[in-house]
């Protein structure tokens, strides 16, 4: 069990490596760039819509693949969220909605 | 206008430290959760904290190991690049705002600070900015004490995670996209986010009918960004 802990796999190392390197050039990156170039308006507000559409294109497939208990444990965040704005709060009430779902076979 | 000189401190790390109290139980929380994600998908703790502790940006790291088998291929090492490349892009923005501040310190000081720029020492740092604080080490403060905290959540989360067998069970596995979805709530501003977010949500699902697998997250985001860019207020 100890190897098992301390061991890493090679594929694995390499992905970090490259999530790590990516990750920094973007840090990194546009700092750099805005010491060149200014951002148009038009360009700053594509970098401020990324978020919210990785996250929407991320949990949509997610929620239908789910079924009917990941549906509703999502909704559940969002409605927690939309009222209170405690991410904490939302994401152990959805964990507990989808759990007691469950355990009603739904 | 004179403007007062940028200056590091030690005094004002420990500030930077201090003021991200307040948001410590949530990155104590999702560092515990990813922890939680690897050891169900299998990764040793020294994997586990290889990726947590390297790569220090948290909803990419959910995402990537979406995408993780315990085979590796090549195409999936890219993808997971590619999509962490594609989550983390909202940080060229958030690097770019900080030129006004950090653009004053040599960049053998800031380029090395960058590495530990996150959505929460950058909140700080610009809403001390905005105050009239010119001490630097707000910054890379900050950003020095949630690497620490956020470094070592992981491993309770993972010795913990290890010992659950059935994490649908307990509603375990719906805790990332609920994570998501609270993230996404308070991004919500009006019509631009609604159309950016529809075209980004249809595109997605286009992608993930047709292609199947993660492709729908790049599609999905760049559509959504683009339509952000080009809805005017």
């Amino acid at each position: 069990m100890n190897d098992a802990i301390w061991s890493a796999d090679g594929m694995f190392v390499l992905a970090v490596l490259g999530m790590t390197a990516v990750t920094y050039s973007m840090r990194a990156g546009g700092y750099w760039v805005m010491g060149r170039v200014p951002l148009t308006p038009r360009v700053r507000r594509a970098l401020e819509s990324l978020p919210g559409a990785i996250i929407v294109s991320t949990i949509l497939p997610i929620a239908l693949k789910g079924g009917l208990s990941a549906m509703v444990a999502l909704a559940v965040a969002a409605g927690v969220m939309a009222l209170w704005r405690k991410d904490i709060v939302a994401v152990t009430l959805a964990a507990a909605t989808a759990a007691l779902c469950r355990a009603y076979g739904l | 206008m004179s403007e007062k000189p940028v200056t590091l401190t030690l005094d004002g790390c420990v500030r930077g430290a201090r003021l991200c109290l307040p948001i410590m139980p949530g990155t104590i929380a999702f560092g515990a959760v990813f922890g939680t994600v690897c050891a169900q998908k299998g990764l040793s703790l020294l994997e586990t904290v290889l990726i947590n502790s390297l790569v220090f940006a948290g909803a990419s790291q959910f995402v990537a190991m979406e995408l993780y088998q315990a085979q590796l291929t090549f195409g999936i090492v890219v993808a997971m690049i590619g999509v962490v490349a594609a989550v983390n892009m909202r940080m060229l923005l958030i690097g770019a705002s900080l030129r006004p501040w950090l653009g004053h310190v040599p960049g053998r000081q800031t380029y090395p600070a960058l590495y530990f720029l996150t959505d929460i020492n950058w909140l700080i740092s610009l809403r001390e900015y905005d105050r009239g604080e010119r001490d630097w080490g707000i910054y890379l403060g900050s950003g020095l004490f949630v690497w620490v905290i956020w470094s070592c959540a992981v491993v309770p989360g993972y010795l913990a995670g290890s010992q659950v067998t059935d994490p649908a069970k307990w509603g375990l596995d719906v805790i990332l996209p609920a994570y998501f979805v609270a993230l996404l709530v308070p991004l919500w501003k009006g019509r631009r986010q609604t159309l950016s977010w529809f075209a980004a949500g249809a595109v997605a699902l286009a992608s993930w009918y047709f292609l199947g697998g993660y492709w729908g997250i790049l599609t999905g985001a760049v559509t959504g960004a683009l339509v952000g860019a080009y809805v005017d207020e």
